[in-house]
């Protein structure tokens, strides 16, 4: 053990030492940035290898690239909600059951219901974010556990999908249709409405987390409860408001997914709450919380994303290797994450 | 001296959890630019004390008054807005932010909410500058060693009530047993700041275990025992044996001549013994012989380290030096399993959370070492098993004697009686009791003294570890003695050694 102060008083004649320099291979190993870098290495890693491998199917062009964004726009905000539950130590189970419950809902109000297009986006964001801020009073004011609770969120929200209807319904609405063709160009390619929007909230997400107390709070209350509670911060409206925010992330998720797919489905969404967790952890993010960036979940979004164009550019693998990818992925990285953590104990 | 206004006032505090009075009308003050120690042994209401005066726990009765006006203080968060900040023993920090962000947090500096990183980073490292410290606080906290934590934590305390991050809005500080893990160097640095805090008007309210360090650094003292007040003291009017009669409440002659032997007087050959066995933060480097059919005795105050050595015999903490030989082997004492395979038997001081599985009956608590040590592939046949649990309720006189009585609704004698059976039935070499007659009546206690005086005579080796001097008087025949986590002396027992005699030792730390 080192001391690291400086002697100013000579009275207490002693000579204060600085701390060891640690070796660069465990200073690298401590860095909480080495779990994204890892996923970037990777990501590039991986594009680059499709590029070699399928150059003569033009794997190449810009757009394949941005087609990545355009694909998984939803998952990627609906894997930023989650980043924020995880970061903040908690977990949400809910997201996908939330999403396929926002395109039924958007879908009847719009095409049963007729209402505008204008006053039904705010509606299902808003039920979003409230079904987030009940799971968080709950989980915080009756002190139980995340998973608990947000899977009994899980299994309600799928439940209204059905109490809205049993089939699919889909979306024929001029606006809804006109929005999901919308391209804008960037030049060497184009994006579409909803992959800007993930950017923007990827963007806000970073700016709350790293420039406003509340994103403080966040990797405080996920480093240490306990300690976060003493030093004074208040824990239960920040816990409250992470849940909040990440319902509200599915919602949009939700209505992202309409404008890809255009209809509303009960099954919408099966399973999506997994994907998220998944890019997260991939992404870098601890599940203890209070270690990750929204950057690195980008990138875990990315190399999910990635897998899946890979898969098709190869044509006879079947989709299920996705699966099997994501699955070999996710034991890598947490596996690195404990190593990591590991070390910290020592 | 001439007294200036208390800082802080407490009148008649009366704190009572459910069945307990904790607190009984306790006075207690706190002077600026003074450091207090709080002095009792464990139990006598110090924690309680400081909970109450740091918001976590409700005051059932009494006054606090800071700087001269009555508060009542609900929460910790209230606490501090009022002046008065604490630095527990374990560091209240986020290991995952940065030192500057740990001072910040909840407070930062922001402009249309966006927090100012540059002014967090430059105020943070002024901060720590002026206390004299040299801290990278961009570094994580976690890069920093756990005394160096503490120090962050102090900085972050003093720092409160500010927003500017000049200056102290801090009027009360609270240490709560700061230095238990930490190195001499390490406390020299905390006592400096300590000092320059002092200097600064800040009043000190410092516990400790360590008598060496209240010495040290504490201008006045306030003793508690069992909830009331004992008195208040200059440190200097008062030296280390008047104030431990003070913490256990008997003067020393009134101890005198309550011993009296019957022990037998020879001893085998050496049974268990430690070389340099030591853990660092449990009990420094010792080396101790434990014959057959002694009965070794550990003395010292609550916290002195004889739960930490008793864990190290049995393996239930992972020593960092030394070694121990039992009858002639070494044995490696890496888990209990070790040193119950080499004939060792640990009575946990803790019997309902670290000893009896409350939910079970008498007989599955007492069949539970043996069973373990058979493996679950062997279970103990049926009638051996009622056999040898109705003969142990019987030679231990447990009541009821009835096998099928769950643990947790017996008396705490009888419960003692059940984990001593547990361990005996194993037929140990050594058996190692963590205050066995604590909390329990006097008639179970008489019993239980009486049986290790009977093992011993059998041979059995008894490592005796209680509260009361008297007791490991009576019964020991050689007498470890301990002080701030050392094993201090060593005291063959005999006419010429007396309570007052192991007092000195323990308030002198050496063999006189």
């Amino acid at each position: 053990m080192s001391a690291t102060t400086k002697t100013r008083t000579a009275a207490e004649g002693r000579t204060a030492s600085k701390p060891a320099q640690a070796s660069a291979a465990t200073r690298l190993l401590g860095d909480r940035r080495l779990p994204v870098l890892v996923t970037v290495g990777l990501f590039l890693a991986m594009y680059i290898a499709g590029i070699s491998r399928y150059q003569n199917y033009g794997f190449g062009e810009p757009q394949v690239f941005l087609n990545l964004f355009i694909d998984n726009g939803y998952l990627l905000v609906a894997a930023v909600g989650a980043t924020l539950v995880i970061m903040s130590g908690g977990i949400d189970l809910s997201v996908g059951s939330v999403i396929g419950f926002t395109t039924m809902f958007t879908a009847w109000l719009v095409e049963e219901q007729g209402l505008p297009l204008l006053l039904v986006i705010p509606l299902a964001l808003g039920v979003g974010a409230f079904g987030g801020f009940l799971m968080g009073y709950v989980i915080h004011n009756f002190e139980i556990q995340p998973f608990i609770v947000t899977l009994a969120g899980l299994f309600l929200f799928r439940g209204l999908c059905l109490v809205i209807s049993k089939e699919s319904i889909s979306i024929s609405n001029s606006t809804v249709s006109s929005m999901a063709q919308t391209r804008v160009s960037l030049g060497l390619g184009e994006l579409s409405i909803g992959a800007l929007v993930a950017l923007v909230v990827v963007a806000a997400a970073f700016y709350i987390l790293h420039y406003t107390r509340f994103g403080r709070r966040v990797y405080a209350i996920g480093g240490n409860e306990q300690s976060a509670l003493l030093m004074g911060l208040p824990l239960g409206g920040t816990k409250i408001a992470v849940y909040t925010v990440s319902g509200f992330c599915s919602a949009l998720a939700g209505l992202l997914f309409i404008l890809f797919i255009q209809s509303g489905d009960p099954l919408h969404g099966i399973g999506m709450e997994l994907d998220a967790i998944a890019a997260v952890v991939i992404g870098g993010t601890l599940l203890t919380g209070g270690s990750g960036y929204v950057l690195g979940t980008l990138f875990g979004v990315l190399v999910l994303g990635l897998i899946k164009t890979i898969i098709s550019f190869e044509g006879t693998l079947s989709s299920w290797w996705t699966k099997i990818a994501t699955g070999v992925l996710l034991g890598a990285f947490i596996l690195i994450q404990r190593a990591m953590t590991a070390r910290k104990q020592t | 001296m001439a007294e200036p206004r208390p800082v802080l006032e407490m009148t008649g505090i009366v704190k009572e959890f459910p069945g307990v009075r904790a607190l009984s009308g306790v006075d207690f003050r706190l002077f600026p630019g003074e450091i207090h120690a709080l002095m009792g042994e464990n139990g006598a209401g110090k924690s309680t004390l400081i909970k109450v005066l740091t918001g976590v726990h409700p005051l059932d009765g009494g006054t606090v008054t800071l700087d001269g006006k009555a508060v009542r203080i609900g929460s910790p968060l209230e606490a501090q807005h009022a002046g008065v900040s604490t630095v527990y023993q374990e560091v209240n920090l986020c290991p995952n932010l940065s030192v500057a962000e740990n001072i910040f947090i909840g407070r930062e500096p922001t402009r249309a909410g966006r927090i100012q990183w540059k002014q967090v980073r430059t105020q943070a490292a002024e901060m720590v500058d002026r206390l004299g410290l040299d801290i990278d606080v961009t570094a994580p906290l976690s890069a920093y060693p756990l005394a160096v934590q503490q120090l962050i934590a102090i900085v972050r305390s003093v720092g409160h009530g500010d927003s500017d991050g000049e200056g102290s809005g801090t009027k009360v500080l609270v240490l709560d047993e700061p230095t238990s893990s930490l190195d001499r160097d390490e406390v020299l640095e905390l006592f400096r700041l300590m000092r320059q805090l002092r200097d600064e008007g800040v009043a000190i309210l410092f516990v400790s275990h360590f008598l060496d360090q209240i010495y040290e650094i504490c201008d006045r003292m306030t003793v508690l025992r069992n909830g009331t007040l004992v008195g208040e003291h200059m440190v200097a009017d008062l030296d280390q044996v008047q104030l431990i009669e003070l913490m256990i409440g008997k003067a020393l002659d009134q101890l005198e001549g309550l011993h009296e032997h019957q022990l037998r007087s020879d001893v085998g050959e050496t049974l268990v013994k430690a070389e340099g066995l030591g853990r660092t933060g449990g009990i420094a480097p010792f080396d101790l012989e434990i014959k057959k059919g002694e009965v070794l005795g550990l003395a010292g105050l609550l916290g002195s380290g004889r739960t930490e050595l008793a864990r190290l015999l049995f393996g239930a903490d992972q020593p960092d030096s030394g070694k121990v030989t039992i009858a002639g082997k070494q044995v490696s004492m890496s888990a209990p399993n070790d040193a119950i395979g080499a004939g060792v038997a640990f009575c946990s001081e803790n019997r309902k959370t670290e000893g009896l599985v409350l939910d079970l009956t008498v007989r599955e608590n007492i069949i539970l070492a043996l069973q373990a040590s058979r493996g679950w592939t062997r279970p103990i046949p049926a009638s051996q098993r009622d056999e040898l649990v109705a003969k142990y309720i019987k030679a231990l006189d447990i009541r009821p004697a009835n096998p099928e009585a769950r643990v947790g609704q017996l008396s705490g004698g009888n419960q003692q009686k059940v984990l001593l059976a547990r361990w005996l039935i194993t037929q140990p070499k050594l058996l190692i009791l963590d205050e066995p007659t604590r909390g329990i009546d006097v008639g179970a206690k008489a019993e239980i003294q009486k049986l290790v005086v009977s093992l011993s005579e059998d041979g059995m080796s008894v490592l005796y570890i209680a509260a009361e001097l008297e007791e490991v008087l009576r019964l020991s025949h050689t007498i470890g003695v301990l002080r701030d986590r050392k094993l201090v002396a060593q005291l063959t027992n005999g006419p010429e050694i007396t309570t007052s005699k192991i007092l000195e030792t323990i308030a002198s730390g050496e063999h006189q």
